[in-house]
């Protein structure tokens, strides 16, 4: 029997059940135990697990994953929370110079999900909302994921938790509690390296993730109105890039919105841009789009917040410029 | 038959290519021995050519608004008189230009579409048209076997008229049906330049220039939101030269105030009896003209011209004056004005000015300046910094007249100031000299005689 779960229940979920059917798998970070966790992830994972699999750390990022690094060399699965992805440059050294690495010089997998609570609108201001996916997907060595739906996040997080690689979880805050949707009673996992068509249409794709995917499928609605029909690829993995899915889907429809929450200079939409003007240059029929936060930092006053982010309606004004191209 | 070729005249020593503005004859055309044959403009003038012989015209190479270098071969008339006859009785073409000869051909380099006996169609060949095509309907034109010719003539629903490619694929679609096939309005490589069209819905802006009706660039900015003016062949000069100075010259720029306090009263003193007199009105110009003669004779480094490493020094004076028309700016030259009293000088003025403003110049009359003055005053510049006219060193800009307040001896009195602007070629030109020669001009101006009218 399914049940409708919101996106951090669903997150929660299947970190429980992973730490039910393994015994190596434990977690660590700061206020995650008695208190469950800055946003509640590991509410109730203290009593259950206990002390010694759901571990409270000093507030010291470098440290947790750090220890979460030396962890894995010794065979466990930890799962190291940051209490906000903008903290999690406290502890960039060790991703990038020591757990990224590890396998490639030691010969040593290193099975361990950094989990970073990332994303604005939600009022968090410079401090609180950052999207620093691009750091990663530059980092060989790490998977990344960022996952949209209930489903997804449960189940991104069970394949993060069973990869023998590092692997980056970028779990969306606004989505947190914003986003419900069916998941399943049985095991299952979201393979990593696969993107889903979350809406199939003939005349522009938008390439998405995180909370892009609810501004395209929103914008997509309205424009199937008025004749123009969106095909929106959700990316669920930013490293490794699903590339067919994003290829095949250019090639069907000739014109290619980017659109992601993150800001847009060195963001990941100029990657997808590069491939696609690599490898599918006959297919298209317009320039490739990026609709993407702008180039500032991310202000605390509301009205100015909403300015700064994509939204529903620029991400409908972008598509419907593409069309009229 | 006796054949005569007419070519593009060379109308100044400078020129090497001239437009043709419009045709007087068509083929088949009788025409007589200086009887106007075409109009041409040119970099520095616009100018009726007349027919170099009398017989019936049997060619023209070029059409109308096309710019070719002087000395090219762009009409053909046969002075035989039975030609004439037979030419008169073959029916007139309606298109004014035939296929240019062999010769012009070679010279132009017009893309060719491939020949069509080739299986696989051109892609490599360039749009004559300019039209851009995506990738992908490119892709398409080429699996589809579409030729760039058939592609061209597709009508574009896209932004600007853009083949999009819904537009291509319901082409192949219709062609593959045997449906008709939708074409273009205009054939966009033969679409003639600028041609007025009449009854425009919307206000339009009042100009000498033609407003552009057709081509691409009307789909792009359409009406009412744009309008599009053909730049004239003076405009587009004026650019030129304007580029071509600054990138030739290091300009520097001085400003020092004039009081022109003196000039003014005796410009005003003497005012009616000159207008009696002469027939016109007495302006400041001419007291500007004379100071500024004065002063190049003092500093003849000022009116000079550089050649390689050679400075070429001039040992007479022709003053340039800028002058706004409607059809833009002109600097027609007044030759040896060191030769003329100010009445002298003050008469050339106005009757270059008066000439300029009427379209009546000579190629002469703008030719050969060493030194030249531009007055922007008038349109209520306070100060400018303008650009040298070249192969001159140095040019001289008047700013507005105005009474301001200034201190004299500890008080303050009210005086009619200007600002002058020299811009100099720094090349030869430095700041000490610049600086000297424009006090020069000052101190006459400002110590003008009284009686120089007397």
């Amino acid at each position: 029997m399914p049940k409708i779960l919101t996106y951090i229940e669903a997150i929660s979920e299947g970190l429980r059940e992973e730490m039910r059917r393994d015994p190596s798998v434990f977690l660590l970070g700061e206020d995650i135990g008695t208190y469950g966790g800055a946003f509640k992830v590991t509410k109730g994972f203290f009593d259950e697990f206990g002390e010694n699999r759901v571990i409270d750390t000093v507030l010291a990022e470098a440290a947790i994953i750090g220890a979460a690094t030396g962890a894995a060399i010794a065979g466990m699965r930890p799962v190291a929370e940051m209490q906000f992805a903008d903290f999690v440059t406290n502890g960039f050294n060790q991703i990038v110079n020591m757990t990224a690495k590890y396998h490639y010089r030691n010969f040593v997998p290193i099975p361990l999900v950094v989990r970073l609570p990332s994303g604005g609108g939600i009022r968090g201001g410079p401090f609180h909302s950052s999207n620093p996916e691009a750091w990663f997907v530059h980092t060989p060595g790490l998977k990344v994921v960022a996952p949209s739906t209930a489903y997804d996040a449960k189940g991104l997080i069970k394949s993060a938790v069973r990869d023998n690689n590092p692997v980056v979880y970028l779990e969306h805050k606004y989505l947190y509690r914003h986003i419900k949707g069916e998941v399943p009673d049985n095991d299952y996992t979201v393979p990593i390296g696969k993107a889903d068509i979350k809406r199939e249409g003939n005349d522009i794709s938008v390439i998405t993730y995180h909370t892009g995917v609810h501004w395209a499928l929103e914008a997509a609605a309205t424009l199937s109105n008025d004749g123009i029909e969106v095909e929106v690829i959700d990316l669920r993995t930013l490293l490794p890039l699903d590339r067919e899915t994003i290829l095949n889907s250019v090639k069907k429809t000739g014109k290619v919105l980017i659109v992601h929450e993150a800001s847009l200079t060195g963001g990941i939409g100029g990657e997808i841009a590069a491939i696609i003007s690599e490898n599918a240059f006959e297919h298209l029929d317009a320039p490739i789009r990026r609709l993407a936060s702008l180039d500032t930092l991310i202000p605390y006053a509301p009205t100015l917040e909403d300015y700064f982010l994509p939204n529903t309606q620029k991400v409908s004004d972008a598509l419907r410029n593409l069309a009229r191209y | 038959m006796s054949k005569v070729e007419v070519v593009m005249p060379q109308l100044g020593e400078s020129l090497t290519e001239g437009t043709i503005v419009k045709w007087h004859k068509k083929p088949g055309d009788k025409v007589r021995k200086d009887e106007t044959l075409l109009e041409i403009s040119t970099d520095k003038v616009d100018s009726e050519i007349p027919s170099p012989a009398s017989g019936v015209v049997t060619k023209l190479l070029f059409p109308e608004q096309k710019t070719v270098a002087v000395r090219t071969v762009i009409a053909e008339i046969d002075t035989d008189e039975t030609a004439a006859a037979s030419a008169a009785s073959a029916p007139a073409k309606p298109t004014a230009v035939e296929t240019a000869p062999p010769k012009v051909e070679q010279k132009s380099p017009v893309q060719e579409v491939r020949p069509v006996a080739t299986p696989q169609p051109s892609l490599q060949a360039m749009p004559a048209s300019g039209r851009f095509y995506s990738p992908l309907v490119l892709n398409i034109t080429r699996e589809e076997g579409i030729s760039m010719m058939e592609l061209e003539q597709i009508p574009g629903t896209g932004e600007g008229g853009r083949v999009s490619k819904k537009d291509i694929l319901a082409y192949v679609d219709a062609k593959k049906k045997g449906i008709a096939l939708p074409q273009r309005a205009a054939a966009p490589a033969a679409a003639p330049a600028a041609q007025p069209a009449a009854g425009p819905s919307a206000p339009r802006i009042e100009s000498t220039l033609k407003h552009v009706e057709s081509g691409d660039l009307v789909k792009k900015y359409p009406a009412p939101q744009y309008e599009i003016l053909q730049m004239s062949n003076l405009i587009q000069k004026m650019g030129e030269h304007m580029v071509r100075s600054k990138q030739t010259s290091p300009h520097v720029y001085e400003i020092h105030e004039c009081d022109m306090t003196k000039v003014d009263i005796v410009r005003r003193r003497n005012q009616d009896g000159f207008e009696k007199r002469e027939g016109f009105k007495l302006t400041y110009m001419p007291f500007i003209c004379d100071a500024v003669v004065q002063a190049l004779k003092q500093f003849p480094l000022v009116n000079c011209q550089i050649d390689g490493d050679k400075i070429i020094v001039k040992k007479f004076v022709n003053l340039g004056i800028a002058v706004a028309t409607e059809n833009g700016l002109i600097v027609p030259v007044i030759k040896n004005a060191d030769e003329k009293n100010f009445t002298g000088l003050a008469r050339a003025v106005n009757d270059l000015a008066t000439r300029a403003r009427m379209k009546k110049l000579a190629l002469p009359d703008i030719e050969g300046g060493s030194f030249t003055i531009t007055n922007y005053g008038g349109f209520g510049a306070m100060m400018g910094t303008p650009i040298i006219n070249q192969p001159q060193v140095a040019i001289i800009g008047i700013g507005s007249i105005e009474k301001r307040a200034v201190v004299i001896n500890d008080a303050i009195a009210i005086r009619s100031i200007a600002y002058f602007t020299l811009s100099f070629d720094h090349r030869i030109v430095d700041g000490a000299l610049g600086g000297s020669f424009l006090s020069a001009v000052i101190k006459k101006l400002e110590n003008v005689d009284e009686n120089l009218l007397v």
